[in-house]
């Protein structure tokens, strides 16, 4: 099988038509499944009572804002190395949906800082950097928008998507390179996670069920572009007919 | 092929140079990221000598005296202390052992005087019965050790 078959618009189309409704069902049951167990069946924190129960939105919300910005920016670089215009399409796709969860993810967070630390926000080195993570994001889309000729807009906006990925360490290690009020990672690759058995559970399953959203979304939205792009095209005219 | 190769090249250097600047801004940003100074800091002099600053560490055991509205605790990151004294409503999560961030300045008999209490709470999330029982362990340790 050739591994670039899909590659091409044309190939792609057809096949995330029927990927979405699946993606999407798996989305909805595993983001209801997790916030049963996170909500419902986890115990309370020794520390921070029932007020912890925000992680099971934040976390996930916080771990795709950055994800998808080093996807998004994966597709920027292929884009230009490959002059590959579903790549374009893909990383343009993705950066509303990305915006979303990092805006999420700052949401969440004040509504968890209010009642544990006493403050809604704090310019410490995390919520700084993932300030600015929305403003890249919104940079990006800003500029996407702002050139009326495709081809320029994409290389333009790629070349933004690239320089910003640098911000996405930053933020994974703000915590440990400085001080911050924010508490350091309760799961990362060298050590057990610090956190209960259940209370990870749930919050993987969370971030899986984050996970299927985003692609279903994303996908949605690519053929809306190759719509747009492609529409002159007989291909996309036989498609619809 | 050719041209494509040359683009794949142009993009990897400006990703290294980037990458160079980002540290090289990093670290002159490095002093003013510091959201808290620890005790330690502020004895050896790298805290701000004038002016508001936040110092953090943990609430050391026993040190909290509460007078009316007024607090004072005394904040340590195990190797050196600071007394600070607050006027104000404590969050939630204020406690004895557990981590705090106050922002303030030094009062001139060498106290702090905090005019925001913030609490730091670490990563550690289970049960209040696995607390009840790590607590115990560790106790337990405790005695043994002391039997010994």
């Amino acid at each position: 099988m050739n591994l670039f078959k899909y590659s091409s618009p044309q190939t792609f189309y057809p096949l995330a038509g029927k990927l979405i409704p699946w993606l999407a069902a798996g989305a909805a049951i595993l983001i209801v499944y997790g916030l049963y167990i996170g909500l419902l069946v986890a115990p309370t924190d020794f520390q921070q009572g029932d007020a912890y129960r925000i992680i099971y939105v934040h976390v996930p919300a916080a771990w795709f804002s950055m994800f998808l910005y080093v996807v998004m920016a994966g597709y920027a670089i292929l884009g230009l190395t490959l002059n590959a215009k579903l790549s374009y399409m893909m990383a343009k796709s993705i950066a509303p949906t990305g915006a979303m969860f990092t805006f999420v993810a700052l949401v969440t967070g004040a509504f968890w800082g209010k009642p544990t630390w006493g403050a809604w926000w704090v310019w410490d080195a995390r919520l700084t950097s993932e300030l600015i993570l929305l403003f890249l994001y919104i940079g990006y889309m800003s500029l996407q928008a702002a050139i009326d000729d495709t081809r320029r807009s994409d290389r333009a906006s790629a070349i933004l998507a690239i320089v910003g990925v640098i911000n996405v360490p930053i933020i994974y290690f703000s915590v440990k390179w400085w001080n911050t009020l924010h508490q350091g990672s309760s799961i990362n690759l060298t050590s057990s996670p610090s956190m209960a058995a259940i209370i990870l559970k749930a919050m993987l399953i969370m971030a899986l069920g984050f996970w299927l959203y985003s692609v279903a979304v994303i996908l949605i939205r690519v053929r809306r572009e190759i719509e747009d792009r492609e529409r002159n095209t007989a291909w996309l005219n036989e498609f619809k007919e | 092929m050719k041209s494509r190769h040359k683009r794949i090249a142009i993009i990897v250097a400006g990703i290294a140079l980037l990458a160079i600047a980002a540290t090289l801004l990093l670290q002159s940003f490095q002093s003013n990221l510091v959201f808290f100074f620890s005790p330690t800091e502020v004895a050896e002099g790298k805290s701000p000598q004038q002016g508001n600053f936040r110092i953090g560490g943990l609430v050391e055991a026993g040190s909290i005296k509460r007078n009316g509205t007024e607090v004072h605790f005394t904040v340590t990151d195990t190797i050196k202390t600071m007394d600070v004294v607050y006027t104000g409503i404590l969050p939630d999560l204020f406690k004895e052992g557990k981590g705090v961030v106050a922002q303030g300045k030094q009062g001139p008999n060498g106290v702090f005087i905090a005019d925001q209490v913030l609490a730091k709470h670490d990563e550690n999330y289970m049960p209040p019965e696995a607390a009840d029982a790590l607590e115990k362990a560790q106790q337990y340790k405790a005695t043994a050790g002391e039997v010994k």
